[in-house]
């Protein structure tokens, strides 16, 4: 029998991880022992220190951090291998932690719902009953979505960094399970939300279910669970190649339908739809930085050495992915299914620079890779999408948000700046120039091109086309058609959700002008370690 | 002064204007609109006159690194074909300001303030498209200048004119982004070639395989032919001069539309040059086509602004024309068109766009005519307006309508045959416009008893337009000038020769006597 080698924890590099889980845990306590008025300020204290430790702690790591090779790589492997916190992990880590940051600021706004945040007073009653009647009478809140969003976090650090099958499996059920519970805890339209968690919670589950498979499949062909010993095994091809293959496609299955990618896209409007508005800005963008993450480490890391059996899926994969989006977003009539079919056609064109990946030698000095890209663009992405589903929540009238297209009708009049705003986000997504959207779409297709899939960017550009078209007739609808009735409201929010619009905003623009800095970050990163 | 950036400043101005005047109340916003482009001439215009040499190519240039990265570059320059461009852009912006002086506070429409922040902003961006010379720059504000664009064409004007804005705006992005992977491919083959690069200067030197230049050609081609316009992809181009007021359209059509055809010369041309060569007969045919089919839709026009605007699709045709026939007439003829399109057919605008403020209506058959004895000097100006767009000798679009012609017949004969026929045709809408709004019975019988002639405002914008017209129409030299040394350099880069004259200058070989 083997000897039991004790794995080594590095606790300065995984310091991230350890204060958002610790966090995390904290906050159960609290919500168990600190008295009910109190609870509020306590939980959002809390995890918003924790999540600034976590990023300072991202920042002295890769600041301190082992370099290989000149810069090509850096960081370390952790827990026997089982954890990489090399420069993509930390890149992820500081978006997904600054993300986190603003998902908790929208979580904790509390004067759009007129005293009360977004979320149900007590989930237990049901819908229709006099529980829920008083419960939303006398005031009740549910502070346990702070805890909950702080263990997704943990999750989603957890699933970009794990450098081992199991590891990312755990990361994904651990970032998936505490959003299917905040998906159904919408105060307003709770069957409607409880529908969205119960439809995200069974698909999820089958998907997990999917990548477990295929988790023991490629087991089974490696021998191993590691990245690192799976690429060996690749590259030797000693094993049964059809449990490489369909291990892989079964993995796929579980990743793409974590990211809302055609055929396995259609959770996504309901559950965008469905969920309280904090949680959707805070799902769509995080829970795609983190997934596509971790499709980077896995196909690039674990499966580089077959790329002639991934790519062609993802061509596939992409062209689908992007038509679906565009063009179904184009019949929504609602403003949250719009985004959320905007969203998979994003995806779309985040796979169109995964697929781009090229070997090292045939790049030439300069040129930007297709890692670099894709980082990039899911930094754009993550902040046009947040502040977009942050400002539909501002426009309510009595019954809650109102998030019917038609009735947005003459926004520009009622409130120009809001109008203005979710407009510019609207340009950022369909990558009208000088907005981030742009630099990070070029970057995409230049690394696609460049690698020779001229059939997907030629489709990623018909299906911009479409985008723009849909994108704007929203902006068509607000400035210069005629008001439904006496025309939208729009409630204006307390500093929390105000600073988070205004940051993403300026990021939009910021990186629409000046990109540099960012993309010169994530070339910084380098490789990924194997 | 040598090391002054020049080109940032002249760009910088109308911006901050822009900026500016959105914050400012009304009244004082159109007066600072006006300064900021006042000043944004004067340095423009003093700037050409000090600084540009003739005979040195690109000049004033500027060239920051932006994105290392994407190997993108903050890079200005001016020849002579941007430095005309640039000031026809910064001669019109003043004009349309002062032209529209009234009209943005209108009832529907958004306000001066508006109306002056979004011109400030749509010059700053086409300054920019003009002065590029890096092909990721170009790119940005070529896509930038549809946002003013826009909320000028949906913010001000008739009704209907959202959904004309939208298609606009549709149009002009899918053509924008057919030419985004025309961009890529070229980033992707200056990658290939080993230095990443988007500099104008960078792209040239390379080396494109025919296969992948035709490619790259046909992208570009469909976003500047959707720009020009050109058949078949006109149509968005009579929805928006009919809905918008005469200012945007003066801006969309003299200035906007000319970044199609400066496109094609500067990126077609002179990055792609066996693709243009290639593709040449079917443009010769597409821009023949909508010589031809523009002035028989503008003839069947009641509308008088949409019929202005579809003169416009001949037009372009025209120079399209005299660019595809690769010679340094046909060159210089459609560079001197684009210059002298702009100024006539800014004065055809604003005078129209007059007549339908007094009249209340732009049906030339609602009008019925008879303005010419109340209204003579507003009559006057339409006229030779009208006749500049036909081509008379004298104005100055018949020296570059000549030069095209001439160039189209070098090429092939039935070319220059029925680019003839529009003068024909040309001269049938002028007139036919003049004589169903202007001539006829006045008085009580066509309700223009009262009608107020030109004020000094409206005949100000109009004065300047046309001098120029008649000046350029009997000295075109000083364009000319400019225009002849970047003709003689494309020819080169493009490695064609005009055909050598068939008749010989010596008279000895014609049998007479020396």
């Amino acid at each position: 029998m083997t000897e039991f080698v004790k794995p080594v924890v590095d606790y300065f590099e995984l310091w991230p991880l350890l204060v958002v889980f610790g966090v995390a845990c904290v906050g159960v306590v609290v919500e168990a022992f600190v008295p009910r008025p109190m609870r509020y300020l306590a939980q959002v204290v809390l995890a918003l220190a924790g999540l600034v430790a976590a990023l300072v702690g991202v920042v002295f790591v890769a600041r301190e951090t082992e370099v290989y090779a000149g810069g090509a790589a850096r960081g370390i492997l952790s827990i026997g291998g089982t954890i990489a916190v090399d420069g993509p992990t930390l890149f992820l880590w500081g978006l997904i932690l600054v993300l986190a940051i603003a998902g908790v600021l929208l979580f904790a706004e509390r004067h759009l719902g007129g005293g009360v945040s977004a979320f149900a007073g007590q989930a237990a009653a049901l819908p229709g009953t006099e529980a829920e009647r008083e419960a939303s009478t006398s005031g009740l809140d549910h502070t346990e979505v702070y805890p909950l969003l702080m263990f997704a976090v943990f999750g989603m650090l957890l699933f970009p960094a794990a450098n081992d099958l199991l590891t990312m499996f755990v990361g994904l059920e651990v970032l998936s399970l505490p959003l299917y519970l905040l998906c159904g805890l919408a105060r307003r339209r709770r069957l409607l939300s409880q529908e969205a968690a119960l439809k995200y919670f069974l698909l999820g589950a089958f998907s997990s279910g999917f990548f477990l498979y295929g988790v023991a499949l490629v087991y089974g062909y490696a021998g191993s669970m590691n990245f690192a010993a799976i690429n060996e095994a690749v590259r030797n091809d000693t094993g049964n190649s059809a449990l490489l293959l369909v291990g892989m496609g079964m993995l796929s299955v579980g990743l793409f339908f974590k990211v809302g990618a055609a055929p396995f896209q259609a959770w996504t409007p309901d559950v965008y739809q469905g969920a309280p508005t904090p949680v959707t800005a805070f799902m769509a963008a995080g829970t795609k930085v983190a997934a596509f993450g971790a499709i980077l480490r896995l196909f690039y890391v674990a499966f580089g050495a077959d790329r002639w059996s991934w790519q062609p899926m993802m061509w596939v994969i992409a062209i689908l992915t992007m038509l679906v989006g565009a063009i179904l977003a184009i019949t929504q009539t609602d403003v949250k299914r719009l985004l959320a079919y905007s969203s998979v056609a994003h995806t779309g064109f985040i796979l169109t620079g995964v697929l781009g990946v090229q070997a090292t030698s045939d790049l030439a000095a300069g040129e930007v890779t297709a890692l670099q890209a894709v980082l990039f663009y899911l930094a754009t992405y993550g902040f046009a999408t947040l502040g977009a589903f942050a400002i539909v929540g501002l426009v309510r009238d009595s019954g809650g948000e109102v998030t019917s297209l038609d009735r947005w009708a003459g926004l520009g009049k009622e409130s120009p700046v809001v109008a203005g705003v979710f407009a510019f986000f609207l340009l950022a997504m369909a990558g009208i120039p000088l907005t981030s959207g742009f630099v990070g779409k070029l970057a995409v297709f230049s690394v696609a091109l460049a690698a020779g899939a001229w059939p997907v960017v030629v489709v990623a550009i018909i299906a911009s086309i479409i985008a723009a078209f849909l994108y704007i007739r929203v902006i068509k609808t607000m400035y210069f058609d005629e008001p439904i009735g006496e025309g939208p409201t729009v409630v204006y929010p307390s500093v929390l959700t105000a600073t988070t619009i205004a940051f993403g905003a300026a990021i939009t623009l910021m990186l629409g002008i000046l990109p540099g800095p960012l993309l010169d970050l994530a070339g910084l990163a380098g490789q990924f370690l194997r | 002064m040598n090391d002054l950036p020049v080109l940032s400043i002249l760009i910088a101005i109308p911006l901050v204007g822009a900026i500016v005047t959105a914050f400012l109340p009304h009244a004082m916003a159109r007066v600072a609109g006006l300064v900021f482009a006042g000043v944004t001439l004067v340095w423009g215009a003093v700037a050409a006159l000090t600084s540009y040499s003739l005979d040195a190519g690109m000049q004033l240039t500027e060239t920051h690194a932006w994105i290392e990265a994407l190997g993108v570059h903050y890079a200005l320059g001016v020849d002579g074909l941007g430095l005309l461009m640039v000031l026809l852009t910064a001669a019109l912006v003043p004009i349309v300001l002062l032209a529209s002086w009234h009209e943005a506070d209108d009832e529907g429409n958004s306000g001066s303030r508006t109306f002056v922040a979004w011109v400030l902003a749509l010059e700053a961006m086409s300054l920019v498209v003009f002065t590029a010379t890096d092909v990721f720059l170009f790119y940005v504000v070529f896509e930038a200048t549809l946002i003013p664009a826009y909320f000028l064409i949906g913010g001000f004007g008739r009704s209907g004119r959202g959904r004309a804005a939208t298609k606009f705006l549709i149009y002009q992005l899918a053509g924008g982004l057919i030419m985004l992977g025309s961009v890529i491919g070229l980033y992707v083959v200056s990658a290939n070639n080993g230095n990443p690069s988007f500099l104008l200067s960078d792209l040239a030197a390379l080396d494109i395989d025919p296969i992948t230049q035709r490619w790259l050609f046909v992208g570009f081609f469909i976003a500047f032919a959707i720009k020009a316009p050109m058949f078949p992809v006109h149509t968005w181009l009579a929805d928006t001069t009919e809905k918008a007021t005469t200012g945007t359209s003066v801006l969309l059509v003299c200035v906007l539309d000319k970044i199609g055809t400066f496109g094609m010369l500067r990126f077609c041309l002179g990055l792609l040059p066996d693709a243009s060569q290639w593709a040449t007969p079917v443009v010769v045919v597409l821009a023949l086509i909508s010589i031809v089919y523009g002035a028989l839709v503008a003839i069947g026009q009641d509308d008088l602004l949409r019929l202005i605007g579809l003169t416009s699709l001949s037009h372009f045709g025209f120079i399209v024309l005299g660019i595809f026939v690769f010679s340094s007439q046909g060159i210089s003829g459609s560079i001197l068109y684009m210059v002298n399109h702009g100024i006539g057919t800014a004065a055809l605008f604003l005078a129209a766009g007059y007549l339908v403020r007094r009249r209340g209506t732009a049906s030339m058959k609602a009008m019925g005519g008879g303005v010419e004895k109340v209204a003579p000097v507003l009559a006057g100006s339409l006229l030779i307006a009208g006749l500049a767009a036909a081509g008379l000798p004298g104005l100055s679009p018949f020296v570059s309508e000549m030069l095209v012609i001439i160039a189209a017949f070098d090429h092939a004969w039935w070319a220059g045959a029925i680019a003839v026929t529009a003068i024909v045709l040309a001269a049938f809408y002028a007139l036919w416009m003049y004589q169903r709004t202007m001539t006829g019975p006045g008085g009580d019988f066509a309700g223009v008893e009262g009608m107020r002639d030109l004020d000094a405002r409206e005949a100000g914008t109009l004065a300047p337009l046309l001098l120029a017209l008649v000046l350029f129409g009997f000295f075109p030299m000083p364009l000319l000038d400019v225009i002849n040394p970047h003709v003689t350099d494309v020819m080169s880069d493009v490695g064609v020769t005009d055909s050598p004259p068939t008749v010989t200058g010596s008279v000895s070989s014609q049998g007479g006597q020396p």
